[in-house]
């Protein structure tokens, strides 16, 4: 496999860049495997590479029914930020952020990292307040936050309406001036190369249709590519998560699918070079690398696999675009599309050994988990090797719920659709 | 995506609320049984497939509706109002209306 440095890169191209090698092999599945993965999203991934990298877990197969990244991680809004309320959100997604920080190095791939800054606005002074508190609970625990003034803010983002005349007047706004965004399809390329080169086998087309148990246990899967047996089975389906526990026999989880919608424009010129999200409705917006800006807002509210949105949210999104940013009426909308997440009933993660003998479980990430893909495989590799927590996703149990220890960033109660 | 009131007829879903799973089953409020409350709360079937929800005609009649939707294509199979007599699942329905 390639090394990726300025003398093969300008050696490539000089050649044409006809020679770059694919950057994973397309193995058949083996028999059996210390190790599967059922999921080829990032999460997937990432457990695979750190299984491999620190834990010289080698001998593992990720299992992906479409093909590599046809999930979330290809369909995310791509914003990255550790801007938490709650202490075990905090450490876990700060976590995150230190290994983004490193990420392009360690995987020798450039997944075009790009620490532009997150800003929340705030529109009334009770937000403030609350952006305020936040900001102090994250410096507590050793994470950059700041808040910032209206003329701040005008500085900042030029195109913003700060004064009293806008339609939602900015009071202020809280800063994470390390956060910013990533390039998704990348983090997944960047994660399957590392991992294969290690030995993992990743398996696309290749869908999980069942499970091999023996008693209680689960001894491997049935897949549309035949039997496979391991000794430890881990799931990272995101949005499927329902579905691939019922396979398993667990016909309930704390957990609900939802469609999320997210929306391009065409290309502009520099336009806005930070991540902002609109504190009067659900609306975040940045600019990609290639000009568009990439927004969003809530899920579209009902349970759905559909992978495709509905109008009403179309239009609710385009509204609070506007109602931030008047300017942008007449610019045209290139693409729009959704991906189906697992809204858990606290708003936080699942990543934990079982629920049965020989299962990993790693879900729930709502919309907010590409930021946690590196953490979310870092945990859940030390969990698979370890058959146990580490500190940093102890607290994220599945009997929390039932336990009463929930992890409840917003405060919004046992409600899928309100996280 | 168009729900069909029984009062109402089909309608756009922005004039409805969505008020969740219909498939899970309040204990009685006397219940002391934590599993079956904690169930309650938290536990959900999520299937990829037909799903019973609670809508709301908040934009209309504001009658409170149990529909069958199917979660994969968004098709609904029945409304019926949530409480009460599932004979008047639809009235136009009975009036030989649809
Ligand atoms: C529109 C949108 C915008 C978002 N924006 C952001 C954002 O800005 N910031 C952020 O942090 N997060 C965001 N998210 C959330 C984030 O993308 C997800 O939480 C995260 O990517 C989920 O983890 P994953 O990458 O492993 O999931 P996925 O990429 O979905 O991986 C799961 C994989 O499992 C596979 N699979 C499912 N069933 C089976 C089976 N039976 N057998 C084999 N394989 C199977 C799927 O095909 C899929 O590839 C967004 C999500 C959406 C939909
Ligand atoms: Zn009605």
């Amino acid at each position: 496999m390639a090394e990726y440095s300025a003398f093969s890169l300008l050696a490539n191209a000089l050649k044409g860049n006809k020679d770059w090698k694919p950057a994973w092999r397309k193995p058949d599945p083996k028999a059996s495997y210390d190790v599967i993965i059922i999921g080829g999203g990032g999460h997937g991934l990432a457990t695979a590479y750190y299984l491999a990298k620190e834990h010289g877990i080698t001998n593992v197969a990720v299992l992906e029914k479409g093909w590599l990244g046809s999930g979330n991680v290809g369909r995310n809004t791509t914003a990255v930020r550790s801007n938490y309320l709650l202490p075990a959100n905090t450490r876990f997604y700060e976590h995150s952020m230190k290994l983004w920080e490193n990420l392009s190095h360690d995987l020798n791939y450039n997944v075009m990292f790009s620490q532009r800054g997150c800003l929340n606005l705030a529109h009334t002074p009770a937000q403030f307040d609350d952006y305020a508190r936040r900001g102090n609970a994250m410096r507590h625990l050793g994470v950059d936050a700041e808040l910032m003034t209206p003329a701040e803010i005008k500085r900042l983002i030029p195109a913003l309406d700060v004064s009293d005349a806008a339609r939602f007047p900015v009071l202020g706004g809280l800063m994470q001036r390390r956060a910013g965004t990533a390039r998704h399809d990348a983090v997944a390329w960047g994660y399957a190369r590392g991992a294969d080169r290690r030995g993992v086998d990743i398996v696309e087309n290749c869908e999980v249709t069942g499970f091999l148990r023996d008693g209680d246990r689960i001894t491997g899967v049935t897949t549309s590519r035949g039997d496979i047996r391991a000794k430890k089975v881990a799931v990272a389906v995101a949005g499927s998560t329902g579905r691939v526990m019922q396979l398993a026999g667990v016909e309930t989880m704390p957990i609900e699918s939802h469609v999320l919608q997210a929306f391009v424009t065409e290309s502009l010129k520099p336009f806005i070079d930070t991540v902002v999200t609109f504190g009067m409705g659900h609306f975040y917006m940045s600019q990609s690398d290639k000009g568009g800006l990439v927004y969003g807002g809530d899920i579209d509210g009902y349970n759905s696999y559909a992978q495709r949105g509905n109008l009403p949210v179309v239009d609710e999104v385009m509204s609070e675009m506007l109602a931030l940013f008047p300017g942008l009426a007449r610019v045209r909308m290139l693409r729009s599309w959704g991906g189906v997440c697992d809204m858990s009933m606290d708003g936080s993660p699942i990543i934990t050994t079982g629920p049965l003998p020989g299962m990993y479980l790693n879900c729930g990430w709502c919309y907010g988990g590409f930021k946690a893909t590196p953490a979310s495989g870092w945990c859940f590799a030390w969990t698979i090797a370890k058959d146990q927590p580490h500190e940093f996703n102890a607290p994220f149990t599945l009997d929390r719920f039932h336990r009463g220890l929930v992890i409840d960033d917003k405060g919004q109660g046992a409600n899928p659709r309100l996280h | 995506m168009l729900i069909t009131c029984p009062y109402c007829g089909p309608r756009d879903v922005i004039e409805f609320t969505y008020q969740g799973d219909a498939n899970r089953e309040r204990p009685n409020p006397a219940s002391q049984n934590l599993d079956a409350w904690n169930a309650y709360v938290y536990d959900r079937l999520n299937p990829a497939g037909d799903h019973n929800e609670f809508w709301q005609h908040s934009g209309g009649c504001r009658s409170h509706l149990k529909v069958v939707r199917n979660t994969l294509t968004h098709e609904i199979s029945s409304v019926a109002f949530a409480r009460g007599d599932h004979a008047s699942t639809s009235r136009r329905k009975a009036e030989g209306k649809s």
